[in-house]
């Protein structure tokens, strides 16, 4: 039930029905709604929280234009980026060391070696030049998501489907598939002294990944079932490596340092089962041509059954946060709703407080003597006026923001209509959570002022110390166990586990999942609620 | 409001007395200047003094700024080995952050509450000159508020002095420690201080203009918050300078001893912004009260 058809609904008179312990509780929303409707403070006050949201995150959402070479800016510098199976945008640059096999089959490696260097030259080169003398001055340093060894992908096309067993960096053998699936394996570093092998069983769609220490004992990683892989894959050999950024903390803030990198890996001991109708090994440099994180650079050499292959970039989703690609998410311009909560958190406060500063509480009580009631209706109607000024102001901001953000050449991730929803939906819910419990800290409180700095102080100052001064895992927790965690529900690029991101609660990646989050929010509201009704039942009022 | 009762008709009706012969005339019989603001001063003070809720909220903030800024610093730890860039003076006095909110409760309230209750017009009858009134709450409350500050500050400095060489900080790195005989630190203790009595003022201000305390608190920390929230999610380097600067939080970077150079606004220039702030809603507080009917 909506406020607006009940306002028009019934008329006024319905009030007198007062004095009735059983009155429907429709028609106590409707006298909450009558009230809320004609403080004329309060209705401005939602459209301030509104119009507060919407111009700051419109304003945020680009404000800052790209620039690729001397004369091209703004939606000319946005860049191709692929789309994997799951409609998420990837990033897909690797050395392919390949060839066709056109049945059900397997292809078994050892890996003996994997060594990576990085790039002390600091950032990669602009956008559109490629990186600027990717191989100069690099040196050895471990690479935590390193990748190599063996896939099979539906084609050489940058955002196919795949499947993939792989020795990383330091987090041990890995199996994963289509970009964002991810199952650990053999732990440990591969060296000669303890090589990894892998192997990967192909049987029509279904691809199954294995690894094993000595090449007799195989243990099972993972199942893949690729949907529409077509009858003949590119199979073989590939090795990868992420660029390397390293966040030096600094106090308010952070520098990045880091750069490209490139991973080197021996395989040996390759046996192929199945038809594979090319009998050679083609290279080829998925995605190194320019454009693209890495050096760009890749290369393989085959001697005594062994073959090396080198390769720079990555198979994974591409996250926000800095990287090669200026990347914006859809949710950016929600991320200062906070200034908007105020606003709603000051006018949900004083719907309960203001009926003890004028003292039409006892009227409002001798009407209708069920407290219980007259708390709910009061919090069934301002979260109603909450979630529908979040949900304009949402529905308002993010278009415009994702339109402003692609006019300056940022290139907004693609979600899932699903996900887009549960962003706007979610917003405004969190709004009308936050002023619910706003309404119900005011019934305690009884005091505006206390009401009003007691809810800020719990959701906005939370988030601002953990976006400010906190380091990053204090700031962790700040985000999971106070109501701010609830802005969780925002995020709509998940955080991989696989990706190396810097984005932090600043950058829209927070700790807890988006419902979870919003369930502690819920949980803190429920709990005022029920002290609140507890206080009310037991005090004068 | 334990006094109250017993001692403000007594106050007020003297008070009244003195200052208005005629009961109508605002502009009657020019009063000696030092003794009308010295009744003013009398009278703020004296209900100041005899709200409870006053003490509690200038211990809430002592208590805030000390607790939040050491859960701060507890939080950070400069690992053995590494170099970390932290500014430990910053680092000890974060807990303003938090501490602030409280002051600014309460000098809303010291207006507003006048407001609530009806109060208001009892004081202006008793006191019309409403700019001395004004600037009389203006310096009762900011007096109190440098008095708490220096107990929230002078204890937050003592709080680093305890954790940060527990965690990581030490001379090694090349942390100075936190002695007030260095320049900066004693800058930044000082300045903290000063910051807490201006940001009284804004509130006051803010208070006055708005007349609401609910409304006003909002506004106060929605201004107060604003800049920072949206500097965190900017990415243009010119608005985050931008942003840096002109906000009323400006002034904590009186707080900075280190990479000076790397501020967008100075230490004293930062206080200087939120100084204007807080004179504009001063200002635009003390028109308002002249112009409108209580």
């Amino acid at each position: 039930m909506t406020p607006a058809s009940i306002a028009h609904g019934r008329p006024v008179a319905s009030r007198q029905a007062g004095g009735n312990p059983g009155a429907a509780f429709s028609s106590v929303v409707h006298a909450e709604w009558i009230k809320f409707r004609s403080v004329r403070g309060w209705v401005i006050g939602m459209i301030v929280a509104a119009l507060l949201t919407l111009l700051f995150g419109v304003f945020l959402a680009g404000n800052a234009s790209i620039g690729c070479g001397p004369t091209l800016s703004g939606r000319a510098c946005l860049p191709k980026v692929p789309i994997g199976p799951g409609g998420e945008a990837v990033t897909d640059s690797f050395y392919f060391v390949r060839q066709p096999l056109s049945s059900s089959g397997s292809l078994t490696v050892r890996v003996t070696s994997l060594a990576t260097r990085i790039s002390g030259g600091g950032q990669a080169g602009p956008v559109g030049q490629g990186p600027r003398n990717p191989l100069a001055d690099m040196y050895k340093g471990t690479v935590p998501w390193a990748k190599a060894g063996i896939i099979i992908a539906a084609s050489t096309r940058q955002g196919s489907s795949y499947a993939a067993v792989m020795v990383t960096g330091s987090h041990g053998v890995r199996m994963q598939y289509d970009y964002v699936h991810d199952a650990a394996g053999l732990a440990g570093e591969v060296s000669q002294a303890a090589p990894r092998w892998l192997r990967l069983t192909r049987h029509g769609d279904v691809i199954s990944g294995y690894d094993s220490a000595d090449g007799k004992h195989w243990e099972l990683v993972g199942t893949a079932t690729l949907a529409g892989l077509p009858g003949t894959v590119q199979a073989g050999l590939f090795a990868t490596s992420p660029s390397y950024n390293k966040l030096q903390p600094f106090f308010g803030g952070a520098h990045i340092q880091g750069g490209p990198s490139q991973a080197t890996a021996v395989m040996d001991n390759i046996t192929l089962r199945g038809h594979w109708p090319a009998a050679r090994w083609t290279g080829d440099n998925i995605g190194g041509h320019g454009n693209s994180p890495g050096t760009g650079v890749g290369d393989f050499r085959q001697s005594d059954g062994a073959v090396t292959v080198s390769g720079s970039g990555n198979i994974a989703p591409l996250v926000p946060g800095p990287g090669f690609y200026p990347t914006a998410t859809i949710e950016r311009p929600l991320s200062v709703i906070f200034i908007g909560l105020i606003a709603v958190v000051v006018v949900a406060a004083m719907f309960f407080t203001a009926e003890y500063r004028r003292g039409l509480i006892r009227t409002t009580l001798a009407a209708m003597p069920g407290r219980g009631r007259v708390l709910a209706a009061k919090a069934v109607v301002v979260a109603g006026a909450a979630f529908l000024t979040g949900l304009v102001a949402s529905v308002i901001a993010v278009p415009i923001g994702i339109s402003r953000a692609r006019n300056q050449g940022q290139y907004v991730l693609p979600v899932s209509v699903l996900t887009e929803m549960r962003v706007l939906a979610g917003t405004a819910a969190m709004v009308a959570v936050a002023a619910i419990l706003a309404v119900a800290v005011g019934a305690i409180l009884r005091r505006s002022a206390a009401a009003v700095t007691t809810v800020i102080v719990l959701i906005v100052l939370p988030f601002l110390l953990s976006v400010t001064v906190l380091p990053d895992g204090a700031a962790d927790w700040v985000l999971r166990l106070t109501p701010a965690a609830g802005i969780a529900i925002e995020q709509s690029i998940p955080n991989y586990s696989d990706v190396s991101s810097l984005a932090g609660p600043a950058g829209g990646a927070y700790p807890l999942t988006p419902w979870a989050g919003f369930g502690v929010l819920c949980l803190y509201a429920t709990v005022a609620l029920a002290v609140a009704a507890v206080l009310l039942r037991l005090k004068d009022a | 409001m334990r006094a109250l009762p017993s001692e403000r008709p007594g106050a007020a009706a003297q008070a009244g007395n003195r200052a208005v012969p005629e009961p109508a005339g605002r502009h009657a019989m020019p009063q000696p200047a030092l003794t009308a603001s010295r009744d003013a001063l009398r009278a703020e003070w004296l209900k100041l003094r005899t709200v409870s809720s006053s003490a509690w909220l200038l211990a809430g903030m002592v208590a805030l700024t000390v607790g939040v800024g050491a859960a701060v610093m507890a939080a950070n730890r400069c690992p053995a080995g590494t170099t970390c860039l932290e500014d430990t003076t910053k680092l000890s006095l974060a807990g303003i952050q938090a501490g602030q909110v409280v002051v600014a409760v309460l000098a809303v309230q010291a207006v507003t509450s006048e407001y609530s209750t009806g109060m208001i017009r009892t004081t202006l009858t008793a006191m019309p000159r409403r700019g001395l009134l004004l600037a009389a709450k203006a310096l009762l409350v900011a007096a109190l508020v440098l008095a708490a500050a220096v107990v929230a500050v002078g204890a937050s400095m003592l709080a680093g002095w305890l954790i940060l060489p527990g965690h990581g900080y030490t001379a090694a790195p090349g942390f100075t420690g936190l002695s007030l005989a260095d320049g900066p630190v004693l800058r930044a203790t000082i300045g903290s201080v000063v910051y807490l009595g201006l940001i009284a003022l804004l509130s006051l201000g803010i208070g006055t203009l708005v007349r609401d305390s609910a409304v006003a608190i909002g506004t106060a920390i929605g201004l107060l918050y604003l800049f920072p929230v949206v500097e965190a999610f900017v990415s243009n380097p010119v608005w985050q300078r931008r942003l840096e600067r002109y906000s009323p939080m400006a002034g904590l970077n009186i707080q900075a001893t280190t990479d000076l150079k790397g501020l967008a606004i100075g230490p004293w220039a930062g206080l200087g912004v939120l100084a204007i702030w807080s004179a504009a809603a001063l200002l635009a507080g003390g028109l308002a009260l002249r112009l409108r009917d209580a």
